[in-house]
């Protein structure tokens, strides 16, 4: 079927660049997911389920399988944290998006720059920031000691909550902005309307503000969750090693395990993954519109 | 209408009470001190050009907006202290301001889930406004899905179905085309009547606000200029802005004679004395005559006061004609009804006699 405004020769360079940067590597993974481990790290050309069996299975003293969740957990732990994460970056990226938008002038400029600030510093330096904060003797643990407060917390560091604070603290800006434009395109009469029509301050907000600023934060939930998937820096740095998600799982199986294959495995589920959130939300866009034509 | 009106006013309560009421933006003052009445049941209108303050005090009535001095009371009840939503005042949006996100009836009933009318009352009540503005069938659309006009009906049915003490129309006709407008005007109308709603309605259209009004509120420069009903304003504007703003007006200047009671003895350009109505004039002073086209009779139809000039431009406009007469040094604008068959109008360049009756001129201060 020929498609109107698609000339395969004018979009070449593109399709060449999509071929070589994004279905080529994909397709080298995929191929490397179901090959065998190499000998000495590698992998050889030699089918097998081996990677995604060691998914959900482990091999026993006496070559059986027996059902092991320890990479389930990863796994489970990265989706977990990732929506933990999603969740509460809309919770703050409203109010703060809200506020900003609220602002006048050379105000509001200024505030937009500061949310993109973080950006222009490296990611594992802003990552470190949060190493001392929250490590032992660190920014929270010294002063609260200092004042008596507490005695002694300890470092807050290597847990879920620690890896939690530096993914939000990584990716809110990214909700942020999304959500600060569909609030700034809020015409200002409807807020008015709704008023007008006897709706409080909550009822305003609930069934007219955030119903209309959807998209926006439709647009921030994926720009935050699927980094959040594949993050490596926060897990490595805040949860110490001790609590792994996807990204250092791959990372470690590329690396020091080099077992090139299972890590290409799981490289592929979280593909899967972040697949299955962009066809969830193209469906739903496509949905809306069907609904509005 | 207006002798109707008289009795309708007599012992009428007050919808609305505009007490003193001002407004400044930083150091911009954007309405003097105004009060006025608006009596139950009514249909007035806030005319003026843009930045005259109109918009200003209609948020300021639905509480948008805080007035800077004095207070507003609705139903004899002061509302300077209640929010928006707490005011039994409804609004038509100039851009209608539908949520796009729920349907029409979901629209409509807005206003009355907060108010929290139970269910039954408020299916009935949707039903009901749909019928009135006819959309019966759209009820499950989106508010995109509708056209200018419709949408128009909506807000209406929207803002009408809480039942509001005072509904306020913010320059709703603006963005309709002129076919649409013109229905639009008779159909607000006809709802005011079948409602019983006092209407008040903000348009810069002086069209629009003569058609529609009982009363109308002229406001220039954050000032009430006049309040009146149709007639009133046009046949007597209390000053040259009024004069100027609702329709079309000779200006001529005049030297003042002499002052008696409410008439003057004024010196026109044309060389002749005569006895008008005044407001404002000052003895031994220049003042305005305003002298509306209509009002002179071109040819010979016999009048008190004539002169002759020569005709230098005219244009045929179906009903009636314009002309332009330059009499001496004075161009003076005549409008004549083409209701004679006999006649074929003037020609520019032909000199013809104008006369008017001295009643209908009035005597404004400069």
């Amino acid at each position: 079927m020929k498609r109107p405004g698609f000339n395969f020769w004018g979009l070449l360079p593109a399709q060449l660049i999509m071929l070589l940067t994004m279905i080529i590597p994909i397709g080298i993974i995929v191929v490397v997911s179901f090959s065998t481990r190499g000998a000495y790290g590698g992998f050889d050309y030699i089918f097998s389920l081996e990677s995604y069996q060691r998914l959900l299975f482990s091999v026993g003293w006496t070559d059986e399988l027996e059902f092991n969740p320890q990479y389930l957990l990863i796994i489970g732990r990265t989706i977990l944290l990732a929506a933990t994460t999603t969740a509460i970056c809309l919770l703050i990226s409203f109010p703060a998006a809200y506020f900003i938008a609220q602002r006048q002038g050379q105000l509001k400029v200024i505030l937009l720059y500061l949310v993109t600030l973080p950006f222009w510093v490296s990611m594992i330096v802003r990552v470190y920031a949060w190493l001392i904060i929250l490590g032992k003797n660190g920014v929270i643990d010294g002063t609260l000691s200092k004042l008596g407060i507490v005695d002694n917390l300890g470092s807050l560091l290597f847990n879920n909550g620690a890896m939690l604070v530096g993914l939000v603290y990584s990716y809110v800006p990214l909700m942020i902005l999304p959500v600060y434009a569909s609030i700034e395109k809020l015409d200002p009469a409807l807020i008015e309307a709704s008023h007008d029509l006897y709706g409080g301050r909550w009822k305003t907000l609930f069934r007219v503000i955030a119903p209309l600023c959807k998209p926006g934060m439709v647009a921030g939930a994926v720009l935050v969750f699927i980094p959040s998937l594949g993050a490596v820096i926060e897990p490595m740095l805040l949860g110490g090693g001790k609590k792994m998600m996807m990204g250092n799982l791959i990372l470690n199986q590329f690396g020091m395990d080099r077992n090139w294959p299972f890590g290409a495995a799981v490289a592929v589920v979280m593909m899967g993954l972040v697949m299955a959130v962009m066809i969830l939300n193209a469906l739903r866009a496509a949905r809306k519109q069907a609904e509005t034509a | 209408m207006s002798g109707t009106l008289a009795d309708k006013t007599a012992d009428r309560g007050k919808s609305v009470e505009i007490k003193a009421v001002s407004k400044r933006f930083g150091s911009f003052e954007a309405l003097k001190t105004v009060s006025f009445d608006i009596y139950d049941n009514e249909f007035f209108t806030l005319l003026g050009p843009s930045g005259c303050g109109k918009t200003t005090l209609l948020r300021m009535i639905a509480g948008f907006e805080r007035p800077t001095g004095g207070d507003i009371a609705l139903k004899g009840k002061n509302i300077d202290s209640l929010p928006p939503h707490k005011r039994r005042v409804n609004t038509v949006f100039q851009s209608y301001a539908l949520f796009p996100h729920m349907t029409l009836e979901e629209n409509i009933g807005f206003g009355l889930q907060n108010l929290g009318w139970d269910k039954e009352r408020q299916r009935e009540r949707v039903w009901q406004m749909l019928q009135m503005v006819h959309m019966q069938e759209f009820r499950l659309r989106k508010p995109t899905q509708l056209s200018g006009g419709q949408r128009q009906r909506i807000a209406l049915a929207r803002a009408l179905a809480p039942e509001p003490e005072v509904l306020l129309l913010d320059e709703p006709l603006s963005a309709l085309d002129l076919k649409l407008r013109q229905a639009m005007r008779n159909e607000l109308q006809a709802l005011q009547r079948q409602t019983g709603i006092t209407f008040i309605f903000v348009t810069h259209d002086q069209q629009e606000a003569m058609d529609m009004s009982d009363r109308i509120c002229v406001l220039g420069d954050g000032q009430v200029q006049q309040l009146g009903t149709p007639r009133e304003i046009y046949e007597d504007p209390a000053n040259r802005f009024v004069a100027d703003f609702i329709g079309e007006s000779n200006f001529l200047a005049v030297n003042v004679l002499s002052v008696a009671g409410d008439k003057a003895k004024v010196r026109t350009p044309f060389g002749f004395d005569i006895e008008a109505r005044q407001k404002a004039a000052q003895p031994k002073t220049r003042a305005m005559l305003s002298l509306r086209p209509e009002k002179i009779t071109i040819g010979d139809r016999g009048a008190a006061a004539t002169m002759e000039g020569e005709i230098i431009q005219q244009n045929y406009l179906g009903t009636h004609s314009q002309y332009v007469v330059r009499v001496g040094e004075t161009d003076v604008l005549v409008t004549s009804a083409n209701d004679r068959n006999d006649t074929m109008g003037y020609e520019v360049g032909e000199t013809v006699s104008l006369g008017f009756d001295p009643a209908s001129a009035r005597v404004l201060g400069e």
